[in-house]
C-alpha cells in the first residue's frame, strides 16, 4: 500500500472519531491509570466506553475493580494517563486547571457519604451550588425551593444535615447536584449507605431526572436494583470492562 | 460580580464564627506574637531614645592658644566640620560662654563688670559616633593653635557596648520571634485546613472557581488579624502606660539621666505595623495554606 493512501486512510479514521466523538456526551478511547504509588499495578486499562446523551447507565463490579476511578476521570479530578476522555465536548486530557471548574458546572456529582456542608441547612447547601455560578439571589429564591420540592424535601429546608435521615441527606445532594441543570449526573454509589426503602426512592428520583432529559451515570452494588431496573450496565473487573450490556443483570463472579 | 463580592464577605464573616475553634487559636497565636513583638519594639525605641540622648550630650571641647587669631580659629571650626565622624561643630564665644556660666552662678555673678573668662572661646564638637571620641582627639592634638582638648567623661566604650548589646538582643529577639510565631500560624492553619479540606473539596466538585473558593478563607484570615493585632496594640498601650508611671515614680533618681519615649510616640508606628503585620500573617497564612487543596 502506497504511503499517501495509509496516511488517507488515517485521516478518515481519526475524522470519524472526531464525529463519533461528538455524538456521545461521554468518550472514552483507549484509557488507561494508575495511581503513582501503586507499583504500576493499573486502576483501568484500555477502557473504550461511549455513552449518549439521555442514557441511564449502571457502572458495577467488585470493590476495587475501578469503578471510583472512572468517575473520577469524568469529572476531571484525575486525568487519563494515555487516551482520550471526551465529557460534553470537552477533551479532558487536554484540559487546563482553570478550565476546571467551568467544565464542573456542566455536571452533577452525588457520593456515597452525601458531603454535605454540615454547619449549613438544607436550603443554603443547595444555594450554595447556586451561588458558585453567580446566580442573583432572586433566582437563587425561585429555584433551590423547586429543586427542593422536586426531592421531596420541600418543608425541611431549615433543618442541619445531622437532623436528617441518610435518604434525607442524599436528597439534599441531589437537589445540590441538579440545581444548575447539568447535562449528566454522576453518582458513585448514592445509595452504599441507605436502607432498601431508601434505596429504592433515590433510584426513583434518579430515574425521573433521566426521564427530563439528563445523562445518568450510577455506580452501585446493588443487585436487586441493577436487575429490576433494566438498564444498559457495565461490568469493571479489575480494571478492564467485563460487559457492556444494554437492559443488563449484575453479573456474579 | 457585586453580588459575589458580598456573599464572599459575608462569608468570610461567617467563617469567623462558624469555626469558633480555629478562630480562637489563630486569634491567640497571632495576638501573642504580636504581643512580644510590641514589647521588643517598645523596649529598642526606648533603649536607642536613651542611648541618643546620652551620645548627643557626649562633646569635646577644644579651647586655643591665648595669642591665636579669629581667623585660625574659624579655619579650624571649617575643618573639624569637615571629619566624617563629627555631626556639629559650635563656636563658642566668650561672652556666651560667661552668659552660660553667669546663669549657674546666678546671684553670685553680679559682682563681675569685666567678663572673667575672656579667654575661654572654644569650640563645642558633637559626634555621630561616639565611639570615634578617640580618633578624633588624635587628630586635634596634632593641630597647632589649641591648648586644651576636654574629653567627655562618660567612655565612648561604655555607650558602645550599650549599643552593641541591644543591636544583638533585638535581632536575637526578631529572630526567635519569626521563628516562633511561623511554626505556631503554620500549625493553627494545619489544624485549620483539616476541618475546610472537606468544604474546599465540595466547593471544587459544584463547580467553583479558585478565587471563589479562596476568598472567603483568606478574608476570613485577614479579619482574624486584624482582630488578632488590634488586641495586643490595646492592651500594650496601657500597659505601656503604666510602666512609664511605675518607673518615673519609683525609680524617681532615674529621671534626670533617663528620658523615656511618650507612648503615643511608640504607639504612632507599633500601631499601624502590628495591624499590618497581622493582616499580612492572615492574608499569606490562608492564601497559602488553601492553595494547597486547590488541585482536586
Ligand atoms: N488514591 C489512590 N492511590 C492509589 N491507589 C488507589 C487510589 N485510589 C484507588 N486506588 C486503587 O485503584 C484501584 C481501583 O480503585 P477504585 O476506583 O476506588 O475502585 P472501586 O471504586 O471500584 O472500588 C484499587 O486497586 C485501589 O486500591
Ligand atoms: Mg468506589
Amino acid at each position: 500500500m502506497a504511503e499517501k493512501e495509509k496516511e488517507e486512510k488515517k485521516k478518515k479514521k481519526s475524522r470519524d472519531k472526531g464525529k463519533d466523538s461528538s455524538k456521545y456526551v461521554i468518550y472514552l478511547e483507549d484509557v488507561n491509570k494508575a495511581y503513582s504509588d501503586a507499583n504500576g499495578v493499573p486502576a483501568l486499562m484500555d477502557i473504550n466506553l461511549k455513552i449518549k446523551k439521555g442514557e441511564f447507565v449502571f457502572i458495577v463490579g467488585d470493590s476495587g475493580s475501578g469503578k471510583s476511578t472512572l468517575i473520577k476521570l469524568l469529572l476531571r479530578e484525575l486525568t487519563a494517563d494515555s487516551g482520550k476522555v471526551i465529557v460534553n465536548d470537552q477533551d479532558l486530557t487536554k484540559m487546563r486547571h482553570a478550565q476546571v471548574a467551568k467544565f464542573r458546572r456542566t455536571l452533577g456529582v452525588v457520593f456515597q457519604d452525601f458531603r454535605l456542608l454540615k454547619d449549613r441547612n438544607v436550603y443554603d447547601n443547595v444555594a450554595f451550588a447556586q451561588r458558585i455560578v453567580l446566580k442573583s439571589e432572586k433566582e437563587i429564591r425561585k429555584n433551590v425551593p423547586n429543586m427542593l420540592s422536586m426531592v421531596g424535601l420541600a418543608g425541611k429546608y431549615k433543618a442541619k444535615p445531622k437532623q436528617l435521615s441518610g435518604g434525607e441527606q442524599q436528597r439534599v445532594a441531589l437537589a445540590r447536584a441538579l440545581v444548575n441543570k447539568p447535562t449528566i449526573l454522576l453518582a458513585d454509589e448514592p445509595t452504599g449507605n441507605l436502607d432498601p426503602r431508601n434505596t429504592n426512592d433515590i433510584m426513583k428520583l434518579l430515574e425521573k431526572v433521566n426521564e427530563n432529559g439528563t445523562t445518568v451515570v450510577v455506580v452501585t452494588h446493588n443487585r436487586d436494583i441493577v436487575n429490576s431496573m433494566q438498564k444498559r450496565v457495565i461490568t469493571l473487573k479489575q480494571g478492564v470492562i467485563l460487559s457492556d450490556e444494554e437492559k443488563g443483570a449484575y453479573i456474579d463472579d | 460580580m457585586i453580588n459575589t463580592f458580598f456573599y464572599t464577605l459575608g462569608q468570610g464573616v461567617k467563617n469567623v464564627f462558624r469555626n469558633k475553634w480555629f478562630t480562637m487559636a489563630s486569634l491567640a497565636t497571632i495576638s501573642a506574637c504580636l504581643f512580644v513583638f510590641g514589647i521588643f519594639v517598645a523596649v529598642v525605641f526606648n533603649v536607642n531614645h536613651i542611648v541618643k540622648t546620652v551620645e548627643e550630650g557626649v562633646s569635646v571641647t577644644v579651647y586655643f592658644n591665648e595669642d591665636v587669631e579669629q581667623e585660625r580659629i574659624d579655619q579650624i571650626r571649617e575643618l573639624v566640620t569637615r571629619r566624617p565622624e563629627v555631626y556639629r561643630c559650635d563656636f563658642i564665644s566668650a561672652d556666651e560662654a560667661w552668659a552660660e556660666f553667669s546663669k549657674k552662678l546666678g546671684e553670685n555673678a553680679e559682682g563681675f563688670t569685666e567678663n572673667p573668662l575672656a579667654n575661654s572661646e572654644n569650640l563645642q564638637i558633637y559626634l555621630n559616633d561616639v565611639s570615634k571620641q578617640g580618633e578624633l582627639v588624635g587628630y586635634l592634638e596634632t593641630v597647632e593653635g589649641i591648648r586644651k582638648i576636654n574629653k567627655s567623661e562618660l567612655t565612648a566604650n561604655t555607650l558602645t557596648g550599650v549599643k552593641a548589646v541591644v543591636t544583638y538582643v533585638s535581632v536575637g529577639m526578631i529572630a526567635l520571634l519569626l521563628a516562633v510565631s511561623i511554626f505556631l500560624i503554620s500549625n493553627t492553619v494545619t489544624i485549620g485546613i483539616s476541618v475546610r479540606k472537606e468544604e474546599i473539596n465540595i466547593m471544587k466538585y459544584v463547580g467553583a472557581t479558585d478565587f471563589f473558593v479562596r476568598a472567603p478563607f483568606v478574608f476570613e484570615g485577614m479579619i482574624i488579624g486584624l482582630i488578632g493585632s488590634a488586641i495586643p496594640v490595646v492592651v500594650l498601650y496601657y500597659l505601656y502606660n503604666a510602666a512609664f508611671e511605675f518607673l518615673r515614680s519609683n525609680f524617681a533618681f532615674l529621671n534626670d539621666y533617663i528620658s523615656y519615649i511618650p507612648a503615643s510616640e511608640v504607639f504612632i508606628y507599633l500601631a499601624p505595623a502590628s495591624l499590618i503585620i497581622g493582616v499580612g500573617i492572615g492574608f499569606f497564612g490562608s492564601f497559602f495554606t488553601v492553595r494547597k487543596h486547590l488541585h482536586v
